[in-house]
């Protein structure tokens, strides 16, 4: 091939946009991920400031942290609705749950880069490991969220007070002892959302688990897979850390 | 092939110590920074220059997350930019919500 080539080919060869080399240095499955996750991001970036928006425009609770009362009339504070820790009931604990939440998911984050660090190695047994470990994380998230969204829908002891002068428990799209409804909706949505796609990168963790079990990865020759789904799990946990800051802190 | 292959075929390597500590080293950072926030969140009055920090703390995290655990930072020039760039339509969402937010605000209260 080249002793043949002639000038012109010579050109286009050095022409990195015309075929034949990867300008990017990147896999094409590896380069998609990355624009899926782009896409991604905004969509997770419209809910949340749709959030901004919503609750912007609604009026704010003035006057000390320690008053606050849930009420129709203006944006519950996060800390005072997300306050509850299971087994430790009618103890105030804001946002202790969430934050231990959020400690859960940046762990499997770090068990998910050493199994693609193990990856690079080809070492099939750290592999195998990591993303076991993954998967566990993974899931309690799951089982976290799954007991926030259950108390969060059959709401406090005391509940609070409707427009019609009723007092109603918890939370659904329509109704809402915490604040305005769609205060609601929205952590069902922000919340749901994310957790959707927890759910689904755990499917695809336990995929690649079973076939970097199984050897099938390590006949392929690389673990590229692996790299591929920590990226989608490391978005993962990117989304938890606004949704975290947006949602239950400010 | 060569260069297209996605990556190129190694045997089976030991595991580098201290590649692993700085994985380590960062996770700790973000658990750190978490705390942090937690920790302001309880302690600080609520108002502007809090959620400030917050937001700030937010990106340092997303810095460490993006760049580090999705080793963006080793990628190629192109490839960052081309990640980066169309952000610039997320702040531009945030600005115009804002801006409508405030007006409904207005209209409705």
């Amino acid at each position: 091939m080249a002793t043949t080539t002639t000038g012109a080919e010579e050109v286009k060869q050095k022409n990195v946009w015309n075929g034949g080399v990867a300008p990017l240095k990147a896999s094409y499955g590896k380069l998609m991920m990355w624009f899926f996750l782009l896409s991604d991001a905004f969509t997770f970036s419209a809910l949340l400031i749709s959030y901004g928006l919503i609750r912007y425009s609604y009026p704010a609770f003035y006057g000390e942290t320690s008053n606050f009362e849930f009420s129709q009339e203006y944006w519950p504070i996060p800390e005072k609705v997300f306050e509850a820790v299971p087994f430790l009931h009618g103890i105030e604990l804001p946002l202790v749950f969430v934050g231990l939440m959020t400690f859960i998911l940046i762990l499997s984050s770090v068990t998910m880069v050493l199994a693609v660090e193990a990856g690079h190695r080809m070492d099939r047994k750290d592999v195998v490991k990591w993303m076991l470990w993954t998967i566990i994380g993974g899931f309690t998230f799951l089982g976290c969220q799954a007991w926030e969204w259950s108390h969060f829908i059959h709401g406090t002891d005391a509940g609070g007070l409707m427009p019609d002068g009723s007092v109603f428990f918890g939370a659904n799209l329509m109704q809402n002892q915490y604040g305005p409804p769609l205060f609601a909706s929205l952590f069902f949505f922000i919340t749901g959302f994310h957790g959707f796609h927890v759910f689904s990168g755990v499917v695809l963790n336990v995929i690649i688990f079973y076939q970097a079990s199984v050897g099938t990865l390590e006949r392929r020759g690389h673990y590229e897979m692996v790299e591929k789904v920590g990226l989608y799990w490391h978005f993962v946990d990117l989304v938890w850390v606004f949704v975290f800051t947006f949602f239950y802190l400010i | 092939m060569g260069e297209l292959d996605e990556t190129t075929s190694v045997s089976y390597q030991p595991a580098d110590k201290s590649k692993i500590n700085k994985l380590w080293k960062i996770a700790l950072i973000l658990a750190v920074v978490t705390a942090i926030e937690f920790a302001f969140a309880l302690i600080l009055p609520r108002g502007p220059l809090l959620y400030f920090t917050f937001i700030a703390l937010t990106i340092v995290k997303a810095f460490y997350i993006v760049a580090e655990f999705m080793h963006l930072k080793g990628e190629v020039k192109t490839l960052i930019w081309s990640i980066m760039i169309p952000l610039v339509f997320v702040i531009w969402l945030i600005i115009a919500l804002l801006a409508e937010a405030s007006s409904i605000g207005a209209l409705k209260f």
